[in-house]
């Protein structure tokens, strides 16, 4: 396969200055995902050491394999939102005794691990993850239960979590649940709606209704240990199936019991032996522009990403503003869709179709790099037919059974970010860089339109047109998308699987590529009505 | 003509005796017990035959046994090694009347020393000097107390059949007289099936310097010169060179003559030592003759540059010493160290298990019993090889053998190899100060302690970790190509910790897109990881770099890197929680045998008071009450086989 040339100079000007621009972006970055791992706070984590517990992190620490990486998903649910960061909950992938898990822990120190909404949006993720990719998935479970203030959105969506456990059940997908501490109520369902139910001595506390309750109910003066401990769920109830001595044991056995699941991935698995690439990731610092008007070339940053450096590109010559071609990620080969001028007009959009249904014809998954601005508006266009074009994408984007991954790399506004992959076309995974943004369209063009509507408006009617007050509403409607187009914004509602340092894109690819192969990767014939 | 030799011994010797035999192109036949068959010198041999259960009478020291084997095999001759039935008069002259060839002295010669009553005779007839001694019964009181009067505190209670520190004692004061001389005794009976004893002066603070002879079937005998052995340890030498740093060319050809003269006494034929006691004034007394191959043999060899097992060899069959055996003359320095599984930290106690590792430099001759995968077992010596070096001077000799023992890999189990290194770099030995009192004036605890210390035994824990890890990440099956630890939010370091002799460490790394963050026990400090590879990884530490062999067995690390070895264990990420001892216990030292039970359930003990004894290897281990109580469980009986931490007994301590 060819080689990505580079034109890079990093000793130039512009790129230390995008290289500045990117790492101030990035230490914002950090200092959240450092905030996110702090857990409730010094006073909150103190505690619950001293009670001998530990931390959520730790936890998963210890069942993952020693030295096998973890990704994290969604480290910044909750950023921007009434709810605390992290949405109380740590989801992720990683490894365990040789198998590629998804993991889900409350994290107690917030709240007690209680569930609001953004929690509840954040781990249904990690379960429709697990089961679109066939990953075996470990709960590491102590909450109290559902945020009480948020009761009226946490209860019935909150449903839906019980009902993805035995769905997974029934899929032969397997759910251990390890119970920490309480898990009652509603949550003591987690337990029993795993495949395997592994509690702690003195702490696992699961019980639909706790003494106060029963006190209520029936007048019974319950004891909590007889009520839901380990001891009386694993000899008398049979709601646990393993008696853990403390955490340690607990963890250690949730290892066995992975270990034990003779678990074999469906996917095809790398094709080759995984090659670094030529350059340097760290240029990818002086390659991304973080201002979304300036462009850049998606060929440097694959140069950065894919294996060898080497792709193989289709139909380079036509429909340029749109990057399709062949490459191999950590041995895993994949087909790469990316922007390359923002615009998609009727040419790309034709690529990208015929792309899509060739990946399909191999079982290839489909890498998409957002930074893309819409397809393109206007007389000519419309006349060429452009909606047909871009019905096609989107019908072939919708319809492909190849594991899509969506790289948030720039832009993606609008049905830009539909033809692309995003958020609504059901990708298995969509991470994004720091500096991505995203919204029906710009807040410059949003804010534009809104005002040139009301004019028209106004003229129609044969209102004076007040431009004092269109400034401000102007200013207001643009600061409000400027804010809502944010990557942060996105990834605090979960509308993608979290942010990455874009250095990280190469494993973090890497890892996922891994995933989705837990599940057969199968193209297909089957596709809507193209529109010709 | 020999062209088959029988090897009635096993160990480093027999590999040993193999080798040259490989060389002359004579056939070898090894005899074995149960307990080593899957020893190396087994392996090594052309044929082997199995001579009976692992304790030496069923075995190595049964006559009949092994001259069966040799008819089996068609083997012409037999070489003794040294032990077991090497001067054992009965076993020469058995081998003779099967009309195979003896390698060794003639039956009277052995039979000749094999008294060393009997030998001082002779070599006082012979006017070589001797030191005064007196035979005695120990059943008779009062005569054992006359002869160590008559030859004046501190006096010598040794064995007449004795060798290796067996049966010895030394007794200050009447008081400890009559106990000693029973123990040595029994000692005897038990290990030569000959209690006889003799007193004899003891002087404080000799040299043992022995002098190699060598003679032929024409009457011939020379000296291949001195070897200095008097860094003993219970009377069991250690450390062992050629020549003696205290002896200079007109002493040499004293001793020379007088062990020429010795062996003239007595019409000596083959190799011989004659060993002298060598007082700080020059003077020197005959000690005994060993009729025999030493360990010790490699030093002469290397400064001689003879083969003392090919000299052996030629003159058993009939021929004439060669040339080169006259007057060869010393060329530049040797040392020899025994290395021995055993603890000196702990009193010696010697130490059974599996040699996991097994690997030392090529700088130095390694005679050894043992291979990776070796086990050192309770039913022989513990000694697992002799190194050797040899350097034209006797610090470079000191200084090469210290070096290739820190560099070696001996891994599996506890030896003596830290009191080696630190001996042959202290200062006294490399004055050349040493005499047989050596080891009291430095003490064994300190010496042995473990090389790797402090900040040098956490760079090793450093390297176990980074190696550990390199190592799993090439083993992966999931996800093996990306970045080792690869977090896109790191909240933790990867952690692992070791059980180390200096208590619990804790390494924790990461590597940040390449850039590695080390911290031992929560303090960080700089490192590099250079180079990964399938045995060790190269780090460094700093600015200063070096490699780091690392093996593992379970959960045991072995490293050796430039301060030495160190052994780690690591510890579970899931511990346990395990069940408790009970309290009081009384636990085995070591595996051994019970000899002596003095506790009875119910009964009141003192603190101190010895409850069990339990005997291993040449030792008796008192098991003692750990306080003040009453016997709550005895659980063993006399006779009764234990292992290294069994529970003994119980004892109840008192409110």
């Amino acid at each position: 396969m060819p080689v990505i040339p580079t034109r890079i100079d990093p000793s130039a000007a512009d790129f230390a200055e995008t290289r500045a621009a990117n790492l101030e972006l990035l230490s914002r970055f950090e200092e959240l995902m450092a905030q996110s791992r702090a857990g409730g706070g010094d006073k909150y984590v103190t505690r619950h050491h001293d009670r001998g517990k530990l931390m959520i992190r730790e936890r998963i620490e210890l069942l993952l394999d020693r030295d096998s990486p973890f990704f994290e998903l969604s480290p910044l649910a909750a950023q921007g939102t009434q709810f605390p960061l992290s949405g109380s909950a740590v989801t992720g992938i990683g490894v365990v005794n040789g198998v590629e898990v998804a993991i889900s822990g409350h994290d107690p120190t917030i709240r007690g691990g209680a569930s609001n909404p953004i929690s509840l949006a954040k781990t249904l993720r990690l379960q429709d993850i697990a089961t679109q990719n066939r990953l075996p998935l470990v709960n590491f479970v102590e909450s109290g239960g559902a945020d009480l203030p948020s009761q009226a959105d946490v209860w019935l969506p909150g449903g839906k979590w019980f009902r993805n456990l035995t769905e997974m059940s029934k899929a032969g997908i397997p759910t251990v649940a390890l119970v920490f501490g309480n898990s009652t109520a509603g949550g003591a369902y987690v337990p029993g709606m795993c495949d395997y139910a592994v509690l702690v001595k003195d702490r696992a506390k699961v019980f639909l209704g706790g003494r106060p309750l029963v006190k209520m109910a029936t007048g019974e003066e319950a004891d909590e240990e007889e009520l839901g401990g380990a001891d009386m769920h694993t000899r008398v109830s049979g709601v646990g199936d393993y008696f853990a001595l403390d955490e340690y044991d607990a963890i250690r056995i949730g290892r066995e019991i992975v270990g034990h699941l003779n678990w074999r991935k469906a996917g095809y698995g790398p094709t080759r032996h995984a090659v670094d690439p030529l350059y340097d990731t760290e240029e990818l610092l002086g390659i991304v522009q973080v201002d979304p008007k300036k462009p850049y070339d998606m060929r440097e940053v694959l140069a950065r990403v894919v294996d060898g450096s080497e792709i193989d590109e289709y139909k380079a010559r036509y429909g340029t503003s749109l990057l399709t071609g062949w490459a191999h990620i950590h041995g895993y080969p994949v087909g790469i869709i990316a922007n390359q001028q923002g615009v998609l007009f009727s040419e790309e959009s034709q690529k990208a179709t015929e792309f899509i249904q060739l990946c399909n014809q191999y079982d290839q998954p489909i890498v998409f790099l957002h930074n893309v601005t819409g397809y393109m508006v206007g007389t000519e266009y419309e006349q060429r037919g452009i909606i047909k074009d871009g019905a096609k994408m989107i019908n072939a984007v919708a319809n492909s059974t190849v594991p899509h991954i969506s790289v948030m790399a720039g832009s993606s506004y609008g049905a830009g970010n539909y033809g692309m992959g995003g958020f609504g076309y059901r990708p298995r995974f969509i991470i994004g860089w720091p500096n991505y943004r995203g919204a029906v369209m710009g807040a410059e063009q949003l804010s534009g339109v809104l005002s040139i509507v009301a004019r028209e408006n106004a003229e129609s009617l044969g209102r004076e047109f007040d431009e004092e007050a269109d400034a401000q509403r102007k200013a207001l409607i643009h600061a409000q998308i400027t804010h809502e187009e944010t990557a942060l914004f996105n990834t605090g509602r979960v509308r993608d699987d979290g942010l990455i340092d874009p250095r990280d894109t190469r494993s973090a690819l890497g890892m996922l590529l891994s995933a989705v192969h837990s599940a057969p990767v199968e193209g297909t014939n089957a596709w809507g009505v193209f529109r010709m | 003509m020999i062209s088959k030799l029988l090897i009635a011994n096993r160990g480093e010797i027999a590999r040993r005796i193999m080798r040259t035999c490989r060389e002359m192109g004579i056939g070898t036949v090894a005899v074995f017990s149960e307990a080593d068959a899957t020893a190396p010198f087994v392996a090594e041999a052309d044929q082997a035959v199995l001579l009976g259960p692992a304790p030496a009478a069923e075995s190595y020291l049964d006559i009949e046994k092994i001259l069966a084997a040799a008819e089996a095999t068609g083997a012409d001759a037999i070489h003794p090694g040294y032990g077991f039935l090497a001067e054992n008069a009965a076993f020469a002259r058995a081998v003779n009347e099967a009309g195979l060839i003896w390698v060794g002295p003639p039956v009277e010669s052995i039979e000749a020393m094999g008294s060393k009553l009997g030998a001082k005779e002779i070599m006082s007839a012979a006017e070589v000097p001797t030191l005064p001694s007196i035979r005695i019964d120990p059943s008779d009181e009062d005569a054992v107390a006359g002869a160590a009067e008559e030859i004046g505190y501190p006096v010598l209670v040794k064995a007449s059949a004795g060798g290796g520190g067996k049966g010895m004692r030394v007794v200050d004061e009447p008081g400890e007289l009559q106990a000693a001389a029973e123990g040595a005794a029994r000692e005897a009976a038990a290990s030569f099936g000959d209690d006889t004893l003799f007193i004899e002066k003891y002087l404080p603070a000799p040299r043992h310097v022995e002098v190699q002879i060598f003679g032929d079937e024409s009457g011939q005998v020379v000296s291949l010169y001195e070897r200095e052995c008097s860094i003993q340890r219970r009377h069991q030498k250690i450390i062992e060179e050629s020549p003696s740093p205290a002896v200079d060319e007109e002493l040499r050809a004293a001793l020379g003559e007088a062990a020429v003269a010795a062996g003239k006494a007595v019409g000596y034929v083959g190799a011989g030592t004659v060993e002298f006691l060598l007082d700080a004034d020059g003077s020197f007394y005959f000690l005994e003759v060993n009729t025999r191959l030493q360990v010790e043999h490699p030093v002469t060899e290397e400064v001689t540059g003879l083969d003392l097992v090919r000299l052996q060899l030629e003159v058993a069959q009939g021929r004439p010493l060669p040339e080169e055996a006259h007057d060869p003359g010393i060329d530049g320095h040797s040392i020899e160290v025994r290395l021995y599984a055993e603890d000196p930290t702990n009193g010696f106690l010697p130490v059974t298990g599996v040699v996991t590792g097994f690997a030392l430099p090529d700088t130095v001759r390694v005679d050894s019993a043992v291979e990776a995968g070796s086990e050192v077992s309770v039913h022989y010596d513990p000694m697992i090889a002799k190194v050797i070096s040899w350097a034209p001077t006797r610090t470079e000799a000191a200084r090469v053998l210290a070096a290739a023992l820190r560099k070696a890999e001996i891994h599996g189990l506890v030896t003596n190899r830290e009191l080696l290194v630190r001996i042959l770099g202290e200062e006294e030995f490399l004055a050349g100060a040493t005499d047989t009192h050596y080891l009291e004036r430095h003490d064994p605890a300190e010496l042995g302690r473990p090389l790797v210390e402090g900040d040098a035994l956490a760079r090793h824990a450093v390297a176990a970790a980074l190696y550990a890890q390199s190592r799993r990440r090439r083993a992966a099956t999931a996800l093996a190509s990306i970045p080792t630890g690869f977090r896109n939010s790191p909240s933790q370091l990867q952690v692992v910790s070791y059980d180390t002799h200096a208590g619990r460490i804790d390494v924790g790394y990461r590597f940040d897109r390449g850039d590695l963050v080390v911290e031992v026990d929560g303090k960080p400090i700089e490192v590099t990881l250079v180079e990964e590879h399938p045995d060790g990884v190269v780090i460094r530490f700093g600015a200063v770099q070096a490699p780091y062999a690392v093996r593992s067995d379970d959960d045991a690390w072995h490293v050796d890197g430039p301060e030495g070895g160190v052994s780690l264990t690591q510890l579970s990420r899931h511990p346990g929680a395990e069940e408790e001892g009970v309290a009081g216990s009384l636990l085995a030292p070591m595996p051994g045998k019970v000899v002596k039970v003095d506790a009875e359930v119910g009964a009141e003990v003192g603190k101190g008071q010895v409850l069990i004894v339990v005997e291993a290897m040449k030792m008796e281990h008192s098991v003692r009450a750990p306080a003040d109580g009453t016997v709550a469980e005895v659980r063993v009986a006399v006779g009764d086989q234990v292992d290294a931490d069994a529970v003994l007994a119980v004892v109840d301590e008192a409110e």
